[in-house]
């Protein structure tokens, strides 16, 4: 706006200039709004943190570090649970009287193996599905099919845990293994793997299928022109080309999998149990978190710091897996224009 | 491609092999396809069917289901307090996450700077949209249930639930505000007006219908979430309907505590919870259907 008019235009201007600031403040405040996603991240860190300093030793780290400073000198941090119990002991009983134990492996080695059975469930079928929507279904049933694929991942996952429970253990898994001469209860891990696995199914047909389509037509008409067969080209021209975004898909399905809590409460069971057998009841680091939470712990207890330090396990290995996949997309992915 | 003529080139070539292999494919893939349909059709019908036993054998009254809250014996218990608890829940979840997630997108996509610091920002969002909801919860309990001294109160539990969304909220809106063109956005400003004029009377109303839809999906996703309820210490056996600042029940945490009762007439109570949350599921997808189909207009 010109300023070198003279007296006249000293009111619009002012007015520009009340306009102007009002423009600057909006923007200090819509900057205010962005850093709470900032904040967010930098809280659940801190709130995991601080109290899994208090569930190692006597104080949280704020506690700590206040009484230290007043006191101006160290105070002797009494551990109550040691890194190597936590990493090592094989016995996750929180709350036992006498003599409670805090090996999260038994937890992790739960989470994993539903994370690994889930995946068997839903990276083969989604793949094989991303590959038929993409390849050889026709427009009107992929405009049918892939959004009604997307309504599983609308699913509240307490419905899948009701489904595991009252169908998929004593309908499809129970006949099946009896014939087998395998007995299974109501809880068990592996109707955990087939009810995560078929929730995280559109996360990787869906991504994968944009990615599938994302590969130009050059690269499949350069194949046909070769005699390749349909079934070539899908295999091995655009399974390959599209295979960072594949891939960052997998990922994606597998981080949901670490963090998903309802279906493998409810399906898997409450029971810490540290085995590989996916007829067994197991609890997850998830479930362990709902399941204790239920039962409402003193606040500083140990068992209520026990929340916050698997709290942060599960935390990181998620952020792992989502760095993961930022950096495959990243580094890895093909540009086509 | 025809192999009659005995002499021909290619008469030695079999291709009964490759067709067959074909063949196979083609139909693993379809099968595979139809799997997660298969699959969603039998999990509405195993609901229905529960629903349908404990209506007609076990004979639970749907009158009193819906007009009465949680009791320990099955004939009186119903889901009331949880709907309420539940439409609380969405409300407040819904006035904490709209203004935080538009204006972040706001700043996003209109002003922020190319830059590094916004790089990262758009970075952690997507980190933040992969937190698993359980820990939101936990994050809800250090900071506002305990550290705040809120209590186990309703307002703590939409707090954990609009951190939940926020992200979801936020991506939708930026996708919107993305899809209004820059001539637009010129016009404007070549009227004189500033910028903040430029968005809130030209820019936010063009996507706004792209916004209501994500919120609504996003809100659709609240809804059903019970992790970070639990967390925040949401009881699972609601007898009465909550208000804002009071200990709250919602319908997936009512949900959780039938399914695991160990006396089967409370699992067919939680189907027809189920069937409950699932209608109005239903109705949000497909009023977020409506609005995007009914008022987004190619700008």
């Amino acid at each position: 706006m010109s300023t070198d008019t003279g007296q006249p235009s000293g009111i619009t201007e002012d007015i520009a200039s009340g306009d102007q600031r009002r423009d600057r403040m909006i923007r200090r405040i819509l900057l205010g709004a962005t850093s709470i996603t900032v904040l967010t991240t930098i809280a659940i860190f801190a709130v995991l943190f601080d109290n899994t300093w208090g569930f190692f030793f006597d104080a949280t780290f704020s506690e700590w570090v206040s009484t230290s400073i007043l006191n101006l000198g160290m105070d002797g941090l009494t551990q109550r649970v040691t890194f190597t119990e936590f990493f090592t002991d094989s016995q996750w009983r929180p709350s036992h009287a006498d003599d409670p134990r805090f090996g999260i492996p038994t937890l992790i080695s739960a989470t994993i193996l539903i994370t690994v059975g889930a995946a068997f469930v839903s990276i083969p079928i989604g793949t094989a599905a991303a590959l038929y929507l993409s390849e050889y279904a026709g427009t009107r049933t992929r405009k049918y099919l892939k959004p009604t694929l997307e309504v599983l991942a609308g699913v509240p996952t307490i419905v899948y845990g009701f489904f595991a429970v009252s169908f998929v253990t004593p309908v499809l898994l129970r006949p099946v293994l009896e014939v087998f001469g395998l007995s299974v209860g109501r809880n068990n891990a592996l109707a955990g793997m087939v009810v995560v696995g078929i929730m995280t199914i559109p996360m990787v047909a869906s991504i994968s299928e944009d990615a599938m389509n994302s590969v130009p037509d050059e690269l499949r008409n350069g194949a046909y022109a070769l005699g390749a067969s349909k079934y070539k080209v899908s295999a091995s021209v655009v399974l390959p080309a599209s295979i960072s975004g594949v891939f960052a898909s997998y990922i994606l399905a597998v981080s949901r999998a670490i963090g998903e809590t309802m279906a493998v409460t409810l399906a898997a069971g409450a029971t810490p149990n540290l085995t590989a057998n996916p007829l067994a009841e197991v609890q997850t680091m998830t479930a362990y978190m709902v399941t204790s939470a239920r039962s409402t712990a003193l606040v500083g207890s140990v068992t209520y710091q026990s929340l916050f330090a698997v709290g942060l396990v599960l935390f990181l290995m998620t952020l792992a897996a989502n760095l993961v996949n930022d950096y495959i997309k990243r580094r890895y992915r093909e540009v086509y224009q | 491609m025809s192999t009659d003529t005995g002499s021909d080139l290619l008469s030695d070539i079999d291709l009964t092999w490759v067709k067959r292999k074909e063949l196979l494919f083609h139909a693993t893939l379809v099968s595979a396809a139809l799997f997660g349909v298969v699959m969603l059709a039998l999990l509405i019908l195993d609901v229905l069917l529960e629903t349908a036993v404990g209506v007609v054998v076990i004979g639970i009254d749907v009158g009193t289901f819906v007009s009465s809250g949680a009791s320990r014996n099955w004939e009186n218990a119903g889901f009331l307090p949880a709907i309420i608890g539940s439409i609380w829940l969405v409300l407040f979840t819904l006035v904490f996450s709209f203004f935080l997630g538009v204006a972040t997108a706001t700043y996003l996509e209109e002003y922020a700077p190319r830059s590094r610091i916004t790089r990262l920002i758009e970075a952690n969002l997507t980190n933040l949209a992969g937190v698993p909801s359980v820990v939101y919860g936990l994050l809800a309990l250090g900071v506002f249930v305990n550290g705040l001294r809120l209590g186990e109160i309703l307002i703590a539990g939409a707090l954990a639930l609009a951190l939940l969304v926020v992200p979801i909220v936020i991506v939708a809106s930026q996708e919107a505000l993305r899809a209004v063109p820059d001539g637009v956005r010129h016009g404007s400003l070549a009227t004189g007006a500033t910028r903040w004029q430029t968005i809130r009377g030209v820019v936010l109303p063009a996507a706004l219908p792209g916004i209501v839809t994500g919120t609504i999906l996003a809100l659709a996703r609240a809804i059903g979430e019970t992790a970070p309820l639990i967390m925040v210490g949401a009881v699972l056996e609601a007898r009465q309907s909550p208000g804002p600042t009071d200990l709250f029940g919602s319908m997936p945490t009512m949900i959780y505590y039938w399914s695991f009762r160990p006396i089967t007439e409370f699992h067919h109570l939680a189907a027809l919870g189920i069937l409950i949350l699932l209608l109005i599921l239903v109705g949000m997808y497909g009023l977020a259907f409506f609005v995007r189909n009914r008022y987004e207009t190619g700008v």
